[in-house]
């Protein structure tokens, strides 16, 4: 923890790594506590899995056609948001399973990404380090693409906070309320989107919907309203990717895997605490 | 000439070829409080569906105020029969009231001092504005029913339309629902779905039975006879005359 502080002074990249942790805190607070009310964890689940196609097309881009410009996070924003619109459009219109959607872009759009991945010349080791987290690999470049995002996720839901609670409450009376209640579903699953990408630089694909659900579960313990959740779990979220971060860098642990099971952990003691008190009071 | 409040002509509407409404005619005068009975599954919950523009008629035209369904919403509260929450939803009472005044004001961004003082008015009126900050989850089944329907309150609505509203409350509870809907009559149109004809009728000035086909009747009129009739079979309700004078309906003898 000691050797954390003397170096978080002295290295730009765990300086990145901290404001990237903090950046994409607070969207995951907010965008958490609608797909926590909304219940659509697992949309969010088959988002972060597909992202990894927009990973692996644009590095094959960026090597193979000589896009050099095209980050690998751009094709992961790319690969969100058809994720998200296809989830979207499936279960508004095409009257499919949901789930069954949710399974098929959740695999497919991994299977996409290791194919892209296995066909591109070199190495790519850094975009598999992308299933599970590399907060202390995060670029300046980087750092302004999660600046813009985190801005732009963070606008919206404070904007339309009024409709996206009302949707996530009773869709149907805000329909009759005259919100475009399809609209904004689609939007909330974009948005949701975004923030996926945001959090596959902090802990990794495979770990996005834990950090993106276990805080607010526990803030929803101490808040009985939605914009005091969000609060409560921007900052949870912006604790547990700190520590997180502090706690793994002694011992040389993967910090993205340190902060879920610190955030795990947290949630089991809240919740076995709130157990025992409803038992003994009745 | 002013329009009638709500209007059908010849709708029908059936689901994946199902018939569930047939030839229904239908005219609601201003401040009218209607009662919509009838079995289950016989098409209330349709019916008022058809009226907010929720669901489509596959025959038959709808008009309220004289309006398409859809642009006469902003006049109309609405209170579903079962609105399907979650019971750990973080809102208080005064958050669910504030969701009424959605589509009055701004666009986007939050509420305002007119939203605020239209949702508090709307829980005074249910007696509930005591607990606007009271957690929703906290609330009893009857407080509940209230805050509904002061949510359905809060814009101000010419014409309320309620689905069994006293579907899950005590007798007690019921009949103050209905003290208060009777005093909210003196300013706007009710319609409400329930399930109990004997007892609504005391302040109900027409009943509308829903069996697949529809029937109305002033409230002087009702008799067991008529009750046993709508209840009893499908066959019976046919004979029913659908089109029907303020004064009452014509019973065919066939």
């Amino acid at each position: 923890m000691a050797d954390f502080l003397t170096d978080l002074q002295q290295y730009a990249f765990l300086q990145y790594a901290v404001i990237t942790g903090i950046l994409a805190a607070v969207p995951c607070g907010v965008i958490g506590t609608y797909v926590v009310t909304r219940r659509i964890t697992y949309i969010a689940g088959a988002i972060a899995h597909s992202v990894l196609s927009g990973l692996g097309a644009a590095r094959f881009c960026q090597v193979v056609c000589g896009w050099s410009w095209l980050h690998p996070l751009y094709g992961a924003v790319a690969a969100s948001l058809v994720s998200a619109l296809i989830i979207g459009l499936v279960s508004l219109y095409a009257r499919q399973r949901e789930d069954t959607v949710i399974g098929a872009v959740w695999a497919v759009g991994m299977a996409m990404g290791i194919l892209f991945i296995f066909k591109t010349p070199g190495y790519n080791e850094d975009l598999m380090s992308y299933l599970f987290g590399n907060i202390l690999m995060v670029s300046s470049d980087e750092l302004l693409l999660i600046l813009g995002l985190g801005i732009l996720v963070l606008g919206f839901s404070l904007l339309f906070y009024n409709k996206l609670l009302a949707i996530c409450f009773d869709e149907e009376f805000a329909r009759i309320r005259g919100v475009r209640v399809d609209l904004f579903y689609i939007l909330l699953l974009c948005l949701t989107a975004l923030t996926v990408v945001l959090l596959v630089t902090v802990v990794g694909i495979v770990m996005v919907i834990a950090l993106l659900t276990l805080p607010v579960a526990v803030a929803t313990h101490f808040s009985k309203r939605l914009w005091v959740t969000m609060v409560i779990s921007a900052a949870l979220t912006t604790l547990f990717t700190i520590s997180g971060l502090a706690l793994s860098y002694g011992p040389d642990l993967p910090a993205g895997a340190t902060t879920i099971v610190l955030a795990g952990g947290v949630y089991l003691v809240v919740a076995g605490v709130d157990a025992c008190r409803v038992r003994r009071t009745g | 000439m002013e329009h009638p409040v709500i209007q059908l002509q010849d709708v029908a509407f059936s689901f994946n070829g199902l018939s569930v409404l047939e030839d229904v005619n239908l005219e609601v005068e201003e401040r009218d409080f209607v009662s919509v009975v009838g079995p289950n599954a016989g098409g209330k919950t349709t019916l008022l569906k058809l009226i907010l523009g929720l669901l489509r008629p596959s025959r038959g035209n709808i008009r309220v105020f004289g309006m398409p369904p859809v642009k006469a919403r902003p006049r109309i509260g609405y209170m579903a029969q079962h609105t399907s929450f979650d019971f750990l939803f973080p809102v208080n009472v005064l958050d669910v009231v504030l969701m009424g005044r959605l589509g009055h004001g701004a666009k986007w961004g939050f509420y305002n001092r007119r939203d605020r003082d239209a949702a508090v008015e709307a829980l005074c009126r249910v007696e509930m504005e005591p607990l606007q900050s009271r957690p929703f989850s906290q609330l009893s089944g009857g407080q509940r029913q209230r805050v509904f329907l002061a949510r359905a309150l809060a814009s101000e609505p010419d014409l309320l339309l309620l689905d069994e509203p006293t579907a899950n409350v005590d007798a007690a509870i019921e009949t103050e629902l209905f003290e208060i809907l009777n005093d909210l009559n003196r300013r706007m149109t009710i319609m409400v779905v329930t399930h109990d004809l004997g007892f609504v009728s005391a302040y109900v000035q027409t009943v509308v039975c829903v069996n697949r086909r529809l029937a109305v009747h002033p409230t002087s009129s009702i008799t067991g006879e008529m009750i046993h009739e709508l209840y009893g079979g499908n066959v019976q309700m046919v004979r029913h005359d659908h089109r029907c004078s303020k004064e009452g309906h014509v019973w065919r003898t066939s």
